[in-house]
């Protein structure tokens, strides 16, 4: 019950905003937005959030004050806040906390080469990844975070993606910045004790936000929360954290729940047989075991932490 | 102070003297030296600002523009390749409307590789919005930058100050560096009004928002800049005035040497005007009426200047180093374009040259032929006239190409 009372009452996102019925994503700005407060200025590449806040009027804001935001080209984010970060410090405003929102296409596929020269130059604000498996503002096309199997508009039934989906936490948590972290919004306790987390540290603070998104996947708005958390239950997103790249922090233990579970509800993944299924299976099931294997390897080295998890 | 210093040093210095807060560049060749010279002045002590150093081009405009958004006097430098790929920021920071000042080294597009000197990568950028000079030497490199911030912080859009390739870049020659107490006078610290405010959480004017769609729609955005980019010729003579006052020397947009009494007329931008400075004192001792136009404002076009200088004469010679294939000079396009405005029936022949393209030299020899040529011909043989030599032409290709090496 303590950690509820970090749980600020006020509504920076506004009715009316343009998101889809049932949109994980806009939730995700609701719960971030309590939990930095209204002294930050979002810079955002184009994608479902610059739509959602901005069109067709800005739809976050603070006592009747719009939250800042700035736009910036698609693959530009990192860079962009970097260089407004640092602009704002040598005209001596310190305090306003500087947040590059970025889908998965800007962050992983076309701002990548940015983003990962960011981290390598540890710049210092909160890049925040929601991540949707696909371009949905463009409508629903693939990015290298598109898990291998799933539909999209340009990889439609029967010529479903192939290839599995980069691996973006573990490539950024290799730059060795300061804090990454996965999150998901079926979680809400985890996700604010994370952004706070992100909030209280210096330089490159990675927020990596499954956020999933009935319009794309094809699947009924109300089972967004439930899709979350199943996500997080069967080991497809786990929650985790990692600190200078190497302390290791598992959050979730997850959940005996079949795969299917996740999978049958979403249109996205309704042509897979049996045998695509246990490919995906294990798929996850390696990953996890590899998560594990690395979070005890790292925080079992000498002069580190010991590893644990750090539950519920 | 005198020293003898290369035309990216010249640009440098130009620079630190702006006391820009933040300065971010990519090395590319031949401008690898600006941000080389530029770190060990951080390094040394005498930047105050913050040195960046960033992993592309792309990133080095985004950089800079992020900084400009909240306010802080900037500096970027690149060349040919590195500004093409800064195309989409190169449009964002016009929109933006943020006083950026970007030194571009003129070198050709690859393939084939060149690295010397060509003005097709800048002048291709022409449609950006961006405000562009070309420089004639070191100590007006060193000058312009400081012009460039005095003029873009006061119609608030950014600006291009191009130079050549190697031709001024490498070559070094002895350039006056003025006192910082004088620079501070002339340029006083950056005041924006495009800033992000913390008091209000918000930008204080809305083009530096072009998601904002309610308040601020694309059309108007445009409209106004189509307005304001014609007012900048105007603020490009009043800054050359007061720089002149300052400093006992200046560079007005367009440039007439020789004119008075001329009956024909080059027309140059870039290093090649000192040579052709050269051939057209050569060319009046032979007793030809000959005078020479440095263009040295090129967006926006400074029209109604240029048709004043090419006015009443008999033949006008555009001599461009940059091409736009199929088409020809990119300035011999803006300059018929400028005289046929002023009258329909215009109907003084402008030659049309191509010459020095990819670093070939623009040589005496060459612009007296060309010159010459014009005086000679009547009307010209082609749109395009090609100064130098051009290798394994095949006959068929030849037949409407006049060649002049
Ligand atoms: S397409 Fe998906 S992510 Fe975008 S607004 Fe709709 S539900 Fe949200």
């Amino acid at each position: 019950m303590k950690i509820l009372s970090i749980f600020p009452e006020t509504e920076y996102l506004q009715s009316p905003h343009t998101a889809c019925t049932g949109c994980g994503l806009s939730v995700a700005i609701r719960y971030f937005l309590k939990a930095i407060g209204e002294k930050i200025v979002f810079v955002m590449p184009p994608g479902c959030a610059s739509v959602i806040v901005n069109i067709p009027k800005r739809a976050i804001s603070y006592k009747g004050q719009p939250i800042g935001l700035l736009a910036c080209p698609f693959g530009a984010a990192a860079t962009f806040a970097a260089g407004f970060k640092t602009g704002l410090t040598m005209v001596g405003d310190l305090e306003t906390v500087v947040v590059p929102w970025a889908g998965d296409g800007a962050t992983f596929d076309i701002g990548f080469g940015a983003v990962s020269a960011a981290a390598e130059r540890n710049e210092d604000f909160i890049y925040v990844c929601y991540d949707n498996e696909a371009y949905m503002n463009t409508g629903n096309q693939r990015s290298s975070a598109t898990p291998k199997g799933a539909t999209t508009y340009t990889n439609p039934f029967p010529v479903p993606k192939n290839e599995h989906k980069k691996d973006i936490m573990l490539i950024l948590a290799d730059h060795n910045i300061p804090y990454a972290a996965t999150m998901t919004i079926a979680y809400p306790r985890d996700f604010m004790r994370k952004v706070q987390k992100a909030k209280g540290m210096k330089g490159f603070r990675f927020l990596h936000m499954f956020t999933p998104c009935p319009t794309g996947w094809r699947f009924p708005t109300e089972w967004t929360m439930k899709l979350s958390r199943l996500a997080v239950q069967t080991k497809v997103f786990p929650l985790f954290e990692v600190e200078n790249g190497n302390r290791f922090i598992l959050n979730k233990e997850p959940a005996r729940i079949p795969l299917e579970e996740y999978l049958k509800v979403q249109g996205r993944f309704s042509h897979l047989n049996n045998q695509e299924i246990e490919e995906f299976k294990e798929k996850v099931e390696q990953r996890w075991e590899w998560l594990k294997w690395l979070g005890n390897y790292k925080n079992n080295r000498p002069e580190e932490h010991r590893g644990k998890y750090d539950g519920e | 102070m005198l020293k003898v210093i290369t035309g990216n040093e010249a640009a440098a210095y130009g620079a630190l003297l702006c006391r820009p807060k933040i300065v971010c560049a990519y090395p590319i060749t031949p401008q690898s030296r600006i941000p080389e010279l530029l770190s060990e002045f951080h390094a040394e002590g005498l930047l105050k600002g913050e040195f960046i150093n960033v992993e592309s081009e792309m990133s080095a405009l985004s950089y800079v523009i992020g900084a400009a958004q909240a306010g802080a006097r900037v500096f970027t430098a690149t060349s040919s390749q590195g500004l093409a790929w800064m195309h989409e920021g190169l449009h964002w920071a016009v929109g933006a409307r943020l006083p950026i000042v970007l030194v571009n080294v003129n070198r050709p597009l690859a393939p084939p590789w060149n690295l010397t000197c060509e003005h097709t990568d800048s002048l291709s950028q022409r449609d950006t919005g961006w405000l562009q000079f070309y420089c004639e030497s070191n100590q007006e490199i060193l000058d312009t930058v400081i012009q460039a911030y005095k003029i873009a912080e006061s119609v608030t859009l950014p600006c291009m100050v191009c130079l050549d390739g190697v031709y001024l870049s490498y070559f070094a020659e002895s350039v006056d560096i003025p006192d910082q107490s004088k620079v501070d006078e002339y340029l006083p610290p950056f005041e924006t009004t495009l800033a992000y405010d913390n008091r209000f959480r918000m930008f204080r004017r809305t083009p530096a928002e072009p998601l904002d769609y309610e308040q601020y729609d694309y059309m108007t955005n445009r409209y106004q800049l189509h307005k304001l980019e014609n007012t900048c010729i105007d603020t490009a003579l009043h800054s050359n005035e007061e720089f002149k006052l300052h400093f006992g020397r200046g560079y007005d947009p367009v440039e007439e040497y020789k004119c008075e009494d001329a009956e024909v007329v080059v027309l140059m931008s870039g290093s090649a005007v000192g040579t052709c400075r050269y051939v057209i004192d050569m060319l009046r001792d032979d007793g030809y009426r000959v005078g020479l136009v440095k263009l040295k404002m090129f967006r926006p076009f400074p029209k109604e200047l240029v048709r004043k200088a090419l006015h009443g004469r008999e033949k006008i010679a555009v001599i461009d180093r940059d091409l736009s294939p199929g088409e020809g000079g990119i300035i011999y396009q803006e300059v018929k374009g400028a005289l046929n405005i002023n009258t329909r029936n215009h109907t003084t022949p402008v030659y049309g040259f191509i010459s020095g393209l990819g670093g070939a030299d623009i040589s005496v020899e060459l612009i007296k032929k060309a010159i010459l040529y014009m005086i000679k011909e009547d009307p010209p043989e082609d749109e395009v006239i090609w100064l130098g030599k051009i290798k394994n032409v095949r006959a068929d290709q030849d037949e409407n190409t006049i060649n002049i090496s």
